[in-house]
């Protein structure tokens, strides 16, 4: 399906990401919909996940931060529920695209940017000269934490793809191995590689939810310099 | 040597930087049992520095995979 030049064809991509703002959708508003002041069940684990990205943020940050809470409430959930679903059997993981994960990593990196040079000025620039640094390392240092400042959309797009991508590779993988296994023994030793794709499924959820923490979090430390720089 | 054979080198090259993220890892759990098991209290509010230092130290290791992949695959 062609826009002009484009293919916007509805992929797997789209429909799991469509998937997935349906899931928390209906997560956050049917928790929601009979709203009282002694929370039921669904609306405690509604609040328990804003509570949470909430402390979150303002730890991080502090109350200043308050614009960035839908964005980062967003992208927490997003992420979750994207890795989560990826982990049923037969479905598509969205975040094991590169694609995917940079463009997040790659708007939070510009949001920061800008947002701390509107704050601070030309000051913003200070961020890469730690205080208390002796003179003659000072141009050495500043070089190397400007490189280090402009990998961190890098580090943040691939530790997540990457994370996604090897658990999934290496769950078929294994799963491969099974049917060798099992056809080399009548069937017998294939239950070994299914055992370990059994523990390996449990990591791989634990990590899934890891990750979106971990982006979530180093999201707020990052939109933390870009409100407070105290060198 | 063929191209094949110089990218099947490579990779498995590529994959020794796993050897820094395991122990990046066992570091960094390790000082935490340690200072947990000393200060019981105290082990809570560090919860959050574990698992962000467990997460970038494994992404380390995971970009020399992602440069194994490359290799295997991207050229």
């Amino acid at each position: 399906m062609y826009f002009g030049d484009v293919n916007v064809s509805f992929t797997n991509s789209a429909f799991f990401m469509t998937l997935t703002v349906l899931t928390i959708w209906l997560f956050v508003a049917g928790g929601m919909r009979h709203a009282s002041a002694v929370p039921g069940r669904w609306q405690s684990m509604v609040e328990l996940t804003y509570e949470f990205i909430a402390n979150m943020l303002y730890d991080t940050v502090g109350p200043e931060a308050r614009r960035f809470f839908p964005f980062v409430f967003s992208l927490f959930m997003f992420i979750l529920v994207a890795n989560l679903i990826g982990m049923i059997p037969y479905t598509f993981t969205v975040t094991s695209h590169i694609i995917v994960t940079f463009s997040f990593a790659a708007f939070i990196f510009l949001t920061v940017t800008i947002l701390g040079l509107f704050n601070h000025g030309f000051k913003f620039f200070t961020l890469f000269l730690p205080s208390g640094v002796p003179i003659f390392l000072a141009p050495l240092l500043v070089v190397i934490e400007f490189i280090s400042y402009l990998t961190r959309p890098v580090s943040l797009s691939v530790r997540l793809f990457a994370n996604m991508m090897a658990g999934h590779t290496m769950l078929k993988v294994i799963a491969g191995f099974v049917i060798s296994l099992g056809a080399a023994t009548y069937g017998v030793a294939g239950i070994i590689p299914l055992a370990f794709i059994t523990a390996l499924t449990g990591l791989e959820v634990i990590i899934a939810v890891l990750q979106a923490y971990v982006f979530a979090i180093l999201t707020c430390i990052y939109l933390n310099d870009a409100y407070h720089i105290e060198h | 040597m063929e191209a094949d054979a110089a990218k099947l080198i490579g990779a498995g090259l590529a994959c020794t930087a796993l050897i820094g993220a395991g122990i990046g890892i066992g570091n960094i759990f390790g000082s935490y049992l340690s200072g947990a098991l000393r200060n019981p209290s105290a082990a809570d509010g560090q919860r959050t520095n574990l698992l962000l230092g467990f997460a970038l130290a494994e992404a380390t290791g995971l970009f020399g995979l992602v440069i194994a992949l490359i290799l295997l695959f991207g050229f």
